[in-house]
């Protein structure tokens, strides 16, 4: 028996596996259950986006953003709000932006709602899955209610929001919002102290500091190995500067630390939340500047001009003055930046648009290189892989 | 960002490496700096090793296509420092089939970045181990992010119920390919309107 060679042999994980989270392949070289080489061949979901987009229109383009990461839509669309604005050179009225960090944290719970219960599926917890999704239907109908679409809501327009909150929306997210802490105590219950939850996740693939920056690690993950590093904070946009909130940081980098970042930054949303509806004033929600944003229905009525204005923003669209910016927000999954070349026309001339879960996938051979095949589903689904933003 | 720190650093940079960096400027508060194929390798290393630069993080490569220029892409690093807060935007212009040189070995996540400019430019990082296609299908022909590449494609793919597998055919548009041209002749656009071909004769 002893002198028996067993060879090594390779796996297909994906492209149709339920903890593949849509639509990766990883090509795993296995010795035994241990991991030697872990392979992703991603592009199955590639749309070309970032094409589509050098022949669209700057506003034609916004909705492009909600179908890259489809569990955090509005995140995605305020870089590029942000980077066009920032070419445009136009101010944004401060309810706008108020409005824009409401929706942001309101997206940010219900990407880390998605990623948890799932990651808690994928090691064997089906409960919170079922759960959680009871709350994340209560933030889809608060996107429905101020865009009018649940997921993919074109909100976040260049020069403000797309429309105004409807009235008592603000009173219903702030009930939402007040029993929502005792959600995610429960949702802890069933998770933190968990001994098979634990088992599956802590000290599984660890990330040191270093090799989390030398990877180009952002958001969870970069604050799961210990880095100190949110946007929100360290480069404020909007109106972070004014509120008030903690960056839950990790240690070790691994999935358990993973997930406690994660649950932290839920409650952190909350009090950001909070904020935001006390302190959200009243006024214009878009830019007052007519050549970006367009008139009201009643203002067309009446006025030739704005009637113009109308006829022209929808067709034409507006022209951006030639130049180059790099906007970057922290999104749910980690900084998503925005790239955008110009040339004077009405279509970006290069929009490359950096999304998190890139740079994340491509550690997976470093990170799970030595580890069990149990563990790679654990260490994936902790990385929050969407393949909407991946594959672009 | 501070725009005083932003022009530090550019000083501190110029002082450092005057053959490194063709020029440096300040675009919409960022910093962008220009150097050439030669000197990209000795430049990042500097700018990751630097105390005073620190850039850590390498979090994107990407190519950008100017078919009219002599050196038709440019190839843009998005740099950011954890440790100072701040970021730098690197350019370098290469010229069609020229290759440059990998940096990979000194930032791991600049692997799959330059696959992907590989994948969409067709710019060839000279020292990659691993430039295979990545967005795009095995056996894709052609660099879909370039200027001259067509928005519908060359081939477009079904399943073929007698073959039993997927079938590549030429791309049939049913409907002619519409590109509106929205420039206004009252705003400086240089065309022939027709019927007026021969005024300037």
């Amino acid at each position: 028996m002893s002198d028996r060679y067993i060879d090594n042999y390779t796996i297909n994980f994906g492209p149709q596996h339920p903890a593949a989270h849509g639509v990766l392949r990883l090509v795993l070289e296995m010795d035994g259950e241990i991991v030697e080489r872990a392979d992703p061949h991603i592009g199955l979901l590639h749309r070309g986006t970032e094409k589509l987009i050098e022949h669209k229109t700057y506003l034609q383009s916004v909705p492009y953003f909600d179908r890259l990461d489809y569990s955090s839509p509005m995140n995605q669309e305020h870089a590029f709000a942000l980077a066009v604005e920032g070419l445009l050179g136009c101010k944004v009225p401060e309810r706008a932006q108020y409005i824009r960090v409401l929706y942001s944290e309101i997206g940010r719970i219900g990407n880390h709602l998605l990623n948890l219960s799932a990651m808690a599926l994928d090691v064997g917890a089906m409960t919170p899955y079922f759960y959680s999704f009871e709350q994340r239907e209560e933030l889809m109908q608060f996107y429905e209610r101020a865009s009018g679409a649940r997921l993919h809501a074109a909100y976040f327009r260049p020069g403000g929001v797309a429309l105004d909150l409807p009235e008592s929306l603000l009173e219903d997210i702030s009930n939402w919002n007040n029993q929502f802490p005792k959600f995610i105590d429960d949702f802890e219950g069933l998770l933190t102290e968990n001994r098979i939850f634990k088992q599956r996740t802590v000290d599984v693939t660890p990330v040191t500091a270093e090799d989390a920056l030398d990877w180009g690690f952002t958001g969870p993950m970069l604050r799961a190995a210990g880095v100190v590093w949110d946007l929100r904070r360290n480069q404020p946009y909007e109106v972070y500067n004014k509120l008030d909130f903690d960056i839950p940081v990790g240690k070790t980098g691994d999935c358990y630390e993973r997930y406690l970042v994660r649950v932290h930054e839920m409650r952190q949303s909350v009090k950001i939340i909070k904020q935001c509806i006390e302190g959200m004033p009243k006024g214009p929600i878009k830019s007052e500047d007519n050549k970006i944003s367009p008139p009201t229905r009643g203002e067309m009525k009446n006025s030739m001009e704005a009637l113009i204005h109308h006829f022209k923003l929808y067709t034409e669209g507006y022209h951006v003055p030639s130049g180059e910016i790099y906007r970057a927000v922290e999104a749910p999954k980690g900084e998503f930046g925005v790239y955008l070349v110009s040339d004077g026309t009405n279509k970006p001339y290069r929009c490359k648009i950096r999304a998190p879960g890139f740079a994340h996938l491509q550690a997976m051979d470093y990170t799970s290189k030595g580890t069990m095949l149990a563990d790679t589903v654990a260490n994936l689904a902790s990385m929050d892989i969407v393949f909407g933003e991946i594959d672009r | 960002m501070d725009n005083s720190v932003t022009t530090e650093l550019s000083e501190h940079i110029g002082s450092k490496l005057t053959g490194l960096v063709q020029s440096t400027e300040l675009v919409n508060d960022e910093l962008v700096l220009h150097t050439s194929v030669k000197s990209i390798e000795k430049l990042l290393k500097f700018l990751k090793d630097d105390i005073q630069c620190k850039f850590e993080i390498l979090l994107d490569i990407c190519g950008v296509d100017y078919p009219e220029r002599d050196s038709r892409f440019e190839v843009v690093y998005h740099l950011l420092s954890i440790s100072n807060n701040q970021r730098v935007r690197v350019k370098v212009p290469l010229k069609e089939g020229e290759a440059i040189p990998s940096v990979a070995s000194m930032y791991s996540s600049a692997g799959w970045f330059e696959r992907e400019a590989w994948d969409l430019f067709g710019i060839f990082f000279e020292g990659n181990q691993d430039l295979r296609r990545i967005l795009n299908d095995y056996g894709f022909d052609g660099h879909p992010l370039r200027k001259d590449f067509p928005l519908s494609g060359f081939v477009e793919l079904r399943y073929d119920d007698e073959q039993k597998r997927v079938v590549y055919e030429p791309v049939k548009l049913t409907q002619e390919f519409r590109r509106f041209d929205f420039m206004s002749p009252w705003e400086g656009a240089d065309y022939i309107l027709p019927g007026d071909e021969k005024v300037e004769d």
